[in-house]
């Protein structure tokens, strides 16, 4: 089973396609560009349609995901975590 | 597998452009003859009356948008003939003569001196011997590609950028190969994607005039916005659902317009295009202001992509959603038309994905009703530029 999808094997970040996906669970993501899965963890529940992080990130970092810049990390996202408007702003506006 | 060939089964209007519906509207001008225009359709069963707010005061470029929309929805081929009622001769008149230049039967009555009784039994006299001629027109066999199509999303979550959209996309690709007229907008829902459309534009004047449109409608949140526009752009719904920035949001949005097709040229709001191809319109990101652009610039059908469930119609577009939520799809079933979800559990390639929302396209315009107009949902929501004088 795919849990989560992302766009292209640079992504910082990728979503969940299922429901219920749980704290510690290990899980796989489909590189949907190049069709490939791999394995990730999550380290806290994240609900259909949200983010997981792919790698560590500090305040400032940009986001990468369709292969381009989709904002700004504001607090620290570890691998695994939720990333979401607690952790990320636009860099537009 | 749609062709050059593909045909379906459609009402060729006077003018020669096919509709999929065969609609006899009562189309208010104005605010104030909305009542006459609902009495009218209570008493003619099987006609339309498209109510709207707006219609008073109005001036300048607003103003010119409001005809245009009045008279791009009834000369709209899913419309067979219209009823056009306002409270006076003068715009009433107006917005008759520009509908009666699609060569369609057309009549219009004014209010004052006569009163609501005396106008709703002339107008349902009218209404009822335009409906009666309108329901022995026959569907005729016609070319898919002269079928106009318009996209937008709306409910928008990370689904949509990886499932629905990329579905239209796909069909999009399709469908401008053979020569169709298709359009799609929501200029905010652009930033951060704005590169990405420049590079799609065919020439450097498209990519120019796009620009134009972009920049302008940015200086219009720059000049009211009162935060970073959180909420409202993406909304509260896009945020439940996932997105978290504008720019996630715009470049999950165009994906709507594929992998391949050029955009062809821009269109000003309820503007009609002048040939073939993906056009542009600069136009509200809202659901209901933008496919009622559409309906108002000619399009006859509408593909829709939704994450969490927007339940949009329109009065005379109609529009077919796309799905690619699970959750939504088990939720909101009733409202979804095409359920795209195996394509994230790779169960689908997206090719399919897109041949079966065609095919529910050409169902749809062969006369299969949509969820959102099996379930009533007649939106026709008119976009303003300003205030009334």
């Amino acid at each position: 089973m795919i849990h989560f999808v992302l766009h292209e094997a640079k992504d910082t970040v990728a979503v969940a396609v299922v429901e219920g996906i749980k704290a510690g669970t290990d899980l796989t993501a489909w590189i949907m560009d190049d069709d490939k899965q791999i394995p990730i963890k999550a380290l806290q529940d994240i609900p259909i349609g949200h983010k997981i992080a792919l790698t560590d990130m500090a305040v400032g970092d940009t986001i990468f995901k369709y292969g381009t810049d989709i904002g700004r990390v504001v607090a620290p996202i570890k691998a695994g975590e939720h990333a979401h408007v607690h952790n990320i702003k636009t860099k537009r506006w | 597998m749609i062709s050059k060939d593909t045909s379906f089964w459609g009402y060729r209007r006077e003018n020669g452009r096919v509709g999929i519906r065969n609609h006899v509207i009562i189309l208010p001008v104005d605010d104030l003859s909305n009542a006459a225009a609902e009495a009218v359709a209570n008493n003619i069963k099987g006609v339309l009356a498209i109510p709207h707010p707006y219609g008073r005061l109005q001036f300048g470029a607003d103003l010119d948008l409001h005809f245009r929309t009045l008279i791009g929805a009834g000369c709209n081929p899913n419309v067979a003939a219209v009823v056009v009622i306002g409270i006076e001769d003068g715009w009433t008149q107006k917005v008759v003569d520009g509908i009666a230049k699609s060569g369609k039967p057309v009549v219009g009555f004014g209010i004052e001196q006569h009163g609501d009784h005396d106008t709703i039994m002339r107008a349902s006299k009218a209404a009822r011997e335009l409906l009666q001629n309108a329901s022995e027109k026959h569907r005729v066999e016609c070319p898919v590609h002269e079928l106009w199509v318009s996209t937008k999303c709306g409910e928008s979550d990370t689904t949509s950028g990886c499932g629905a959209n990329p579905t239209v996309g796909n069909a999009f690709d399709k469908l401008y190969d053979i020569g169709s007229t298709l359009v799609f907008g929501e200029t905010t829902e652009i930033t951060g994607g704005e590169q990405v459309v420049v590079k799609r534009c065919r020439t450097p004047k498209v990519a120019e005039d796009f620009m134009a449109m972009f920049n302008r409608y940015q200086d219009v949140v720059n000049r009211h916005k009162t935060s970073d526009l959180s909420d409202s752009q993406p909304t509260k719904g896009n945020i439940l659902g996932g997105l978290t920035t504008i720019e996630e949001k715009a470049m999950g949005n165009i994906q709507k317009i594929g992998k391949k097709c050029l955009v062809d040229g821009v269109l000003d709001k309820a503007e009609m295009p002048t040939g073939p191809g993906l056009w542009f319109m600069d136009s509200s990101s809202a659901a209901a202001e933008m496919v009622t652009l559409c309906a108002a610039s000619g399009f006859a059908v509408h593909l829709f992509p939704t994450g969490q469930g927007n339940v949009i119609g329109n009065a005379i577009l109609p529009v077919i959603k796309i799905c690619a939520n699970p959750r939504t799809v088990r939720t909101m079933s009733e409202h979804i038309d095409v359920d795209s979800c195996a394509l994230l559990q790779r169960e689908m390639v997206l090719d399919e994905a897109g041949d079966k929302l065609l095919d529910m396209m050409l169902r749809t315009a062969n006369g299969r009703l949509t969820a959102a107009e099996a379930l009533g949902h007649r939106e026709f929501v008119m976009t303003r530029l300003y205030e009334s004088a």
